[in-house]
């Protein structure tokens, strides 16, 4: 039986879309971990990200935390956050934000810093506020690669919110880690077919989200 | 009047950008700072809208240090254009152009119809109101730069190399247009440039800054060119000043001699007592149609297709000694043709007359000075 066949086989057992273990079920968990952590991971990245961006000023120590956050493993981050918290929803949390903020906000301070200087000077020498400056100049310009940044989070946390499973939460990671016990590869190839189609959604969204909220004049379309 | 009162610049890294610098700015008129590339210009203007703080000195605006008062008010009153205009990419150019009226608080409609209006000012076309700055050329954005700047009506035009970036041609059409609208609205202008032909063309008053932000000469062009107060000036005013100074000597004194003009259908004795090696022929209406030897012309049967050009002729009184003796060169002659506002001739003149002229204008120009010396 080829991978092919287990796809096929997990999405036509009518059981597979039904009940608290269905498809639909799952899937929407696995959404709402997600928004939850990219919402909490956005909430400390973008800001932190937009204002080191603009003084231009925290940059190396932006660079250095990143970089530490990145080597933390997200399982055992899990594992340690269970046994000091407990189970539930925030140790889970914990691991995804801390694996989504790095992308977040390394790459709206590039995103930032990288803003032609020309159309800043101008706005700060007819008045504007620093404030406008950056939210309605440097943030509508940057807003691309900022959004990018949000992208590459949101594809991360998508596939690691997979580990909720282990501490006896939901999500697509349930077909994967009871399949696995279960010696049910089929569950397991149509979770993880489920994550890569959700990742391909999240890519999709961001797509819309920057023709819709990026400017022409940006876009140069 | 902004007063620039022995103002220092001082960069935290030692650089002394700017050197204990006095300059009085004249109200409603064109003060050009200009000077070799790092002479202090930027510094020195950025310090009028307190994008940089002096060091020592103080900047008065009508007599109040402009840091009494507070810096967004002050930015608000002073036009700012740089020289790659500094457009925001993500609004179209009408909403570029309300920019600081909206600031003011003014509603939308009121500020892009006053948006559309400075279009109109600066040269652009309204159809271009809703594209986006990189659908434009580099001309067109410093035009949005420029009708941005002039938005919420200043007083005040503070100019960094605005035409710096753009080719020649379009260079000069952005330079006359300036010299128009100032026409026009008589703003209060500082202008930084590079480039000492523009700061002639532009300035009321030009500032030649040296290296380390000292002030080499402040002087109308004029006297620039004709009075370079030392070796530094001279040597940065280029070769041609001489010509260049000519610019500024009006051609109204030229004597002009119409003995050499003859209509097309003068009589031969018209010819005859016409006492020139070239005469000029002219049409019924009295415009030049071309030059002839005496010997050459039968009268009644003027061939005008055998007539050397005319060449291009000035206006006396319009014109500079510059375009004269630029006319006189080019004529097939050596003789310029002097026209009125309607293309008549009212005469013709030579290039030795009008070499006497700006030898008499040079005279004139010592004996003043000498008059004035202490
Ligand atoms: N922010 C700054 N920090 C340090 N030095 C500066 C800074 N800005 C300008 N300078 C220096 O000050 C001098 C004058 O610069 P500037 O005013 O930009 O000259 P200009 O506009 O005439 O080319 C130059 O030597 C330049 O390198
Ligand atoms: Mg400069």
């Amino acid at each position: 039986m080829n991978v092919l066949n287990f796809v096929h086989a997990f999405f036509s057992d009518g059981a597979h879309w039904q009940g608290y273990d269905g498809i639909p079920q799952r899937l929407l968990e696995h959404v709402r971990y997600t928004l939850l952590a990219l919402a909490l991971a956005a909430a400390v990245g973008l800001p932190v990200g937009l204002l080191t961006g603009h003084t231009g000023r925290g940059g190396n120590a932006l660079a250095f935390v990143a970089n530490a956050a990145r080597a933390l493993p997200s399982f055992g981050l899990l594992v340690l956050a269970v046994l000091l918290i407990g189970f539930g929803l925030l140790p889970v949390m914990i691991p995804l934000v801390v694996l989504a903020v790095p992308p977040i906000l390394v790459t709206t301070y590039e995103a930032v810093r990288s803003v032609d200087p020309s159309p800043v000077d101008a706005a700060r020498g007819m008045g504007m506020h620093e404030s406008r400056i950056l939210l309605r100049v440097e943030l509508p310009v940057a807003l691309p690669l900022i959004l990018s940044g949000l992208r590459s989070a949101a594809i991360q946390i998508v596939s690691t919110a997979t580990i909720a499973a282990y501490v006896s939460l939901g999500g697509l990671g349930r077909y994967i880690v009871d399949g696995l016990y279960q010696r049910d590869y089929e569950k397991v190839v149509g979770g993880a077919t489920l994550v890569a189609v959700l990742a391909l959604l999240t890519l999709a969204v961001f797509w819309a989200a920057g023709r819709l909220a990026v400017s022409p004049g940006v876009r140069r379309r | 009047m902004i007063r620039i009162d022995s103002v220092t610049k001082r960069y935290p890294d030692g650089t002394v950008a700017v050197d204990r610098l006095s300059l009085d700015v004249p109200d409603r008129s064109i003060t050009v700072l200009v000077g070799p590339s790092g002479c202090g210009k930027t510094t020195t203007l950025r310090m009028i809208n307190r994008m940089v703080e002096p060091t020592e000195g103080a900047i008065l605006l009508d007599g109040e240090d402009v840091r009494r008062r507070p810096v967004t008010a002050l930015r608000r009153s002073m036009g700012y254009v740089i020289q790659n205009a500094g457009l925001f990419p993500h609004r179209t150019i009408v909403d570029n152009i309300a920019t600081v009226p909206r600031m003011l608080g003014w509603g939308r409609r009121r500020a892009r119809e006053r948006a559309a209006e400075l279009m109109e000012r600066v040269g652009l076309d309204t159809a271009l109101a809703e594209r986006y700055p990189y659908q434009l050329s580099g001309g067109q954005q410093q035009r949005v730069g420029v009708a941005r700047a002039l938005a919420a009506d200043p007083p005040v035009l503070l100019m960094d190399e605005p035409f710096s970036a753009v080719d020649p041609v379009v260079r000069k059409g952005l330079q006359d247009e300036l010299l128009r609208i100032q026409d026009e609205l008589g703003k209060t202008i500082v202008f930084v440039t590079h480039d000492i032909d523009e700061a002639v063309k532009l300035g009321t008053m030009v500032a030649v800054l040296r290296e380390g932000g000292r002030l080499a000469q402040y002087a109308p062009p004029a006297e620039l060119l004709s009075a370079p107060a030392d070796a530094f000036v001279e040597d940065f005013l280029g070769a041609d000043r001489g010509i260049r100074r000519l610019s500024f000597l009006p051609s109204a004194a030229l004597e002009l001699t119409t003995d050499a003009v003859v209509p097309a259908d003068a009589p031969a004795e018209r010819i005859a007592a016409a006492d020139a090696r070239h005469l000029l022929v002219t049409d019924p209406e009295g415009r030049p149609l071309g030059w002839a030897e005496p010997g050459e012309l039968t009268a009644g049967d003027i061939r005008t297709d055998r007539l050397l050009p005319p060449g291009r002729p000035f206006v006396p009184g319009t014109d500079s000694l510059r375009v004269a003796l630029d006319c006189a060169v080019l004529s097939p002659t050596g003789w310029a043709v002097a026209v009125d506002a309607d293309g008549r001739v009212t005469g013709v003149v030579s290039q030795q007359a009008i070499g006497e002229a700006i030898r008499a204008a040079h005279a004139v120009g010592r004996t003043d000075r000498a008059g004035v010396a202490p």
